[in-house]
């Protein structure tokens, strides 16, 4: 393998149904660890980031019950057995069993946030804003990685560290110039010696083939490969079951117990358009599932460590549409869990839903940028300097003052 | 074969070697494309009006209540003959790719059908996403795309897709007297994603009247669209600064109309088109030409299609784009000398685990994009380590369970990849172990796998 000694060799996500983390590769952790910032690349926290996309309707998941305006714009959707937060949001009862987490301060919010995107409203370039971490002075077209990816580059000690990805989407918040890889724990490539070498000479010519097998070639070799590989389930891409999230987070949380610092994946179904009690409390359903899983998974000690990051596109239409659902807006929130967490706060300035106070007469005005709380969370998590966060990992973000949202 | 015409078969078709009577040059095949569509004709899916006799009578038994319902005995073949239709029409859709003579018209009827992407949401809906084809898509498929665009947005797949069947004016009699109003999902799709595409001038505002436009169009219990006045929001719209005070779906048609004459739309397409044929960054002269002959033809498809054949940037000898895995699969079959009438005959679990089982592996789960924006087009999206694994794995073991004996691999290089079988591959093929290894080399090649 000392071939992949010398290459960076990183990790891209995936995306839509599955998701990704960064781990160490097996057969290079002393290396990994033995780089920068002290011999200890990232240090001992654990960040996970989850995209939630479609948009979650952060105005129904944590409920300001107590603007008088909210009843209004709301009718149907208003639900009084919300659990009360803090007097004045409430917490939408499909996120019920997260309330000890609340309680213990292991659970928190920030609301009305939002990325830079305005106007148009559109999921896919929403999505890719929130993924590339840029503001709307860049071109889009001109964005060609991810911030998690743009990160990781800025750290030396991670030259050598290894990034799995499960699922079957790209996801760009981990692409990027650096190598990238993208596996799932199911898929397997038995190749005899001779197939491999027929196959190296074959691909050589074409550097997206020859580089795609090679990292195949190691993956399966990494042991990750053990299960059947056409077990593959053509409905996961209907929804995220919950066997999903238990084989996603299992692995990544094994992967975090041991020399993985970073995690990432997304979940989807929260472009509730309609009947949006239905299909919101189901997808909430399985991110408190994700949430709590991963803390049981984790263990205390890595809890104790982790933050987990769960931001959205954008939010939803301050006012029900006409068919019990709400279309796309602008400010939204934005859930962050773990024991390294301040929480037990909703977090950001509340700007009212008066019609005055929305964003053109519509929409949640955001108060907030959510990649400022992402940067606050990362330079309190590894340190990393508030140059190279404004700069480099989001260029052109305002970090503004510490919210303190960490212990 | 010359070399165009390989480089014919396999970015404007599927692949070779070509069934007979397939066009060898780019006159030929329009000339072809302007005929008769004769895969349709001859390879029919089940018409939805043939189910609408189960949706009646599962209402019939519905009246009997819940429980009575669920113990019903036919209630579950009822259901089941509308799985069955989508399925003999997803194998259908093979056959199709894999048969057809008039290769470019069966790569662009998947492209339109990505363009128009919709999901069946319920077991009731599961032949959608092939009606839409059938009904939308391939009827205009060389005619103007204003009638393509029409047909698609009223299409009863697309109403439920994005929710146009729930969307109420919110000051129609409905509206007012339900107390229901706008849902405007479709709205924003057709002209962020159908028409004009989502770098063009239009604001929230158009998206908003838009879906007033379209306020009214719902589906009937038969599952047909139905456009009710009661539901459609009264009163003239403006729409990117155009006036429409028609009455129903008059309006309806005139808002899509000049959506798809709207020069942002002529845009739109002809990149879409360039990238999905020609290259995920394709010559700026290629897609200005395209644009120039939708726009100056008032986006006549027979038009656009010729002006990007007669481009040479679309004849350009470095195959740039991976194959997605539908069009691996189809050509993979087709190198094997599999047929439509074969995979016909197949016993569905069968055609399931080893057609579109190993395609979602491969990151592609068929008529399920992930979103209304349907699948992605760059190379790096399919080519990944898992994606590249899946299709080596396939190539390796599928290809015996489907047809004995193998061919020879060099032959089966020469005859799939003709000139631009690469010397390495040649030499790689010869050195094979056995001939399933061989086989899978070939299929799993970067040569096989571009195009």
């Amino acid at each position: 393998m000392t071939a992949s000694m010398d290459r960076r060799d990183f990790l891209r996500g995936l995306g839509g149904v599955l998701g990704c983390s960064i781990a160490a590769h097996p057969l290079m952790t002393t290396v990994t660890m033995a780089g920068a910032n002290g011999g200890r690349a990232l240090g001992d926290h654990r960040l996970i980031v989850i995209i939630l996309r479609g948009a979650m309707d952060g105005l129904d998941v944590v409920q300001p019950q107590g603007d008088a305006d909210y009843a209004v714009l709301r009718p149907t959707l208003l639900n009084p057995q919300a659990a009360d937060l803090d007097g004045f949001f409430r917490l939408h009862p499909a996120f019920g069993d997260l309330m000890p987490l609340w309680g213990a301060g292991q659970l928190g919010f920030v609301h009305a946030t939002s990325t830079p995107y305005r106007d148009k409203r559109s999921h896919f370039v929403g999505q890719d804003m929130l993924e590339a971490g840029t503001g709307m002075d860049v071109p889009l077209n001109q964005v060609k990685d991810g911030w998690l990816n743009r990160l990781l580059q800025t750290q030396k000690g991670l030259t050598s560290e290894t990034a799995y990805s499960i699922g079957q989407v790209a996801m760009p918040l981990l692409e990027g110039t650096a190598e990238v890889r993208n596996w799932s724990p199911e898929t397997t490539l038995l190749l005899t010696p001779q197939a491999r070498l027929l196959f190296d000479r074959v691909y050589e010519a074409d550097p997206l083939f020859h580089a795609a097998s090679q990292e195949a070639m190691e993956l399966a070799d990494a042991g990750n490969g053990d299960m059947e590989m056409m077990a593959a389930d053509p409905s996961q891409m209907a929804g995220l079951k919950v066997q999903d999230v238990e084989q996603l987070v299992d692995y990544a949380a094994g992967k975090l117990r041991q020399d993985a610092r970073i995690a990432a994946f997304s979940m989807t179904g929260w472009d509730t358009h309609r009947g949006q009690a239905g299909g919101l409390s189901k997808s909430l359903a399985r991110l408190q599932y994700a949430i709590l899983r991963l803390q049981t998974g984790l263990g205390e000690n890595v809890w104790g460590k982790t933050v987990l990051l769960a931001m959205t596109e954008f939010g939803r239409t301050a006012r029900e549409n006409g068919t019990k659902g709400t279309d796309h807006g602008t400010g939204g929130v934005m859930v962050m869990a773990g024991g390294a967490l301040n929480g037990g706060k909703v977090y950001g300035d509340w700007p009212g839903l008066s019609e005055a106070n929305l964003y053109e007469r519509r929409d949640l005005m955001p108060t907030s940028d959510v990649r400022a709380w992402a940067a606050h969370a990362i330079q309190g998590l590894y340190g990393i300097d508030q140059n190279v966060l404004e700069n480099t990992v989001f260029p052109g973000l305002k970090m503004g003052k510490d919210p303190r949202i960490l212990l | 074969m010359s070399k165009l015409s390989t480089l014919a078969a396999i970015r404007f078709g599927y692949g070779l070697p070509q069934p007979k009577g397939a066009p060898e040059s780019a006159e030929a095949m329009l000339a072809m494309l302007a005929g008769s569509d004769e895969a349709m004709r001859t390879l029919p899916i089940r018409n939805s009006a043939e189910l609408i006799p189960n949706l009646q009578e599962l209402r019939q038994i519905q009246k009997a209540g819940k429980k009575a319902t669920a113990k019903n005995p036919k209630r579950n073949a009822l259901l089941q003959d509308f799985s069955n239709a989508a399925e003999a029409a997803a194998v259908v859709t093979f056959a199709r790719a894999l048969d057809s003579a008039d290769g470019f018209r069966e790569r662009l009827t998947t492209f339109w059908a990505d363009h128009f992407s919709v999901i069946a949401k319920r077991q009731l809906e599961a032949l959608f996403p092939y009606a839409l084809v059938d009904d939308a898509i391939r009827p205009h498929l060389t005619g103007n795309f204003a009638d393509m665009l029409t047909a698609a947005t009223l299409h009863p797949a697309m109403l439920s897709y994005l929710d146009q069947s729930s969307s109420v004016g919110p000051n129609s009699h409905f509206g007012k007297n339900q107390n229901k109003g706008l849902n405007e999902n479709l709205a924003r799709e057709v002209i962020e994603l159908h028409s004009m595409g989502v770098g063009a001038h239009y604001s929230q505002t158009d998206v908003t009247e838009m879906a007033k436009i379209l306020a009214g169009l719902t589906l009937n219990a038969d599952l047909l669209m139905q456009f009710v006045p009661r539901r459609a929001e009264p009163g003239p719209r403006a729409l990117l600064g155009k006036t429409y005070d028609a009455v129903g779906l008059d309006n309806i048609h005139a808002a899509l109309r000049d959506l798809a004459l709207q020069p942002a739309t002529g845009q739109h397409l002809a990149r879409k088109l360039a990238v999905h044929f020609v290259s995920d960054t394709p010559d700026a002269d290629l897609v200005k030409a395209i644009a120039a002959a939708y726009n100056g033809s008032g986006g006549d498809l027979m038009a656009t299609y010729a002006a990007m054949l007669n481009h040479p940037a679309a004849w350009v000898e470095a195959t740039e784009k991976a194959r997605q895995p539908f069009d691996f699969m189809v050509a993979s079959l087709r190198a094997l000398g599999v047929t439509g009438e074969q995979l016909q005959q197949m016993p569905y679990k069968q055609f399931r685990g080893q057609v579109l089982t190993p395609m979602a592996g491969m990151g592609q789960t068929f008529k399920r994009p992930s979103g209304p924006n349907g699948f992605d087009e760059a190379a790096e999206e399919w080519i990944t380590p898992q994606g590249l694994a899946r299709r080596i794995t396939w190539a390796m073991r599928v290809p015996m369970r489907l047809v004995q004996p193998l061919p020879d691999p060099i032959a089966l290089a020469q005859y799939c990849l003709a000139d631009r079988a690469s010397e390495a591959l040649l030499w790689g093929a010869a050195r094979a172990e056995d001939i399933t290894q061989g086989v899978g080399l070939v299929l799993a090649s970067a040569e096989f796998n571009r195009r």
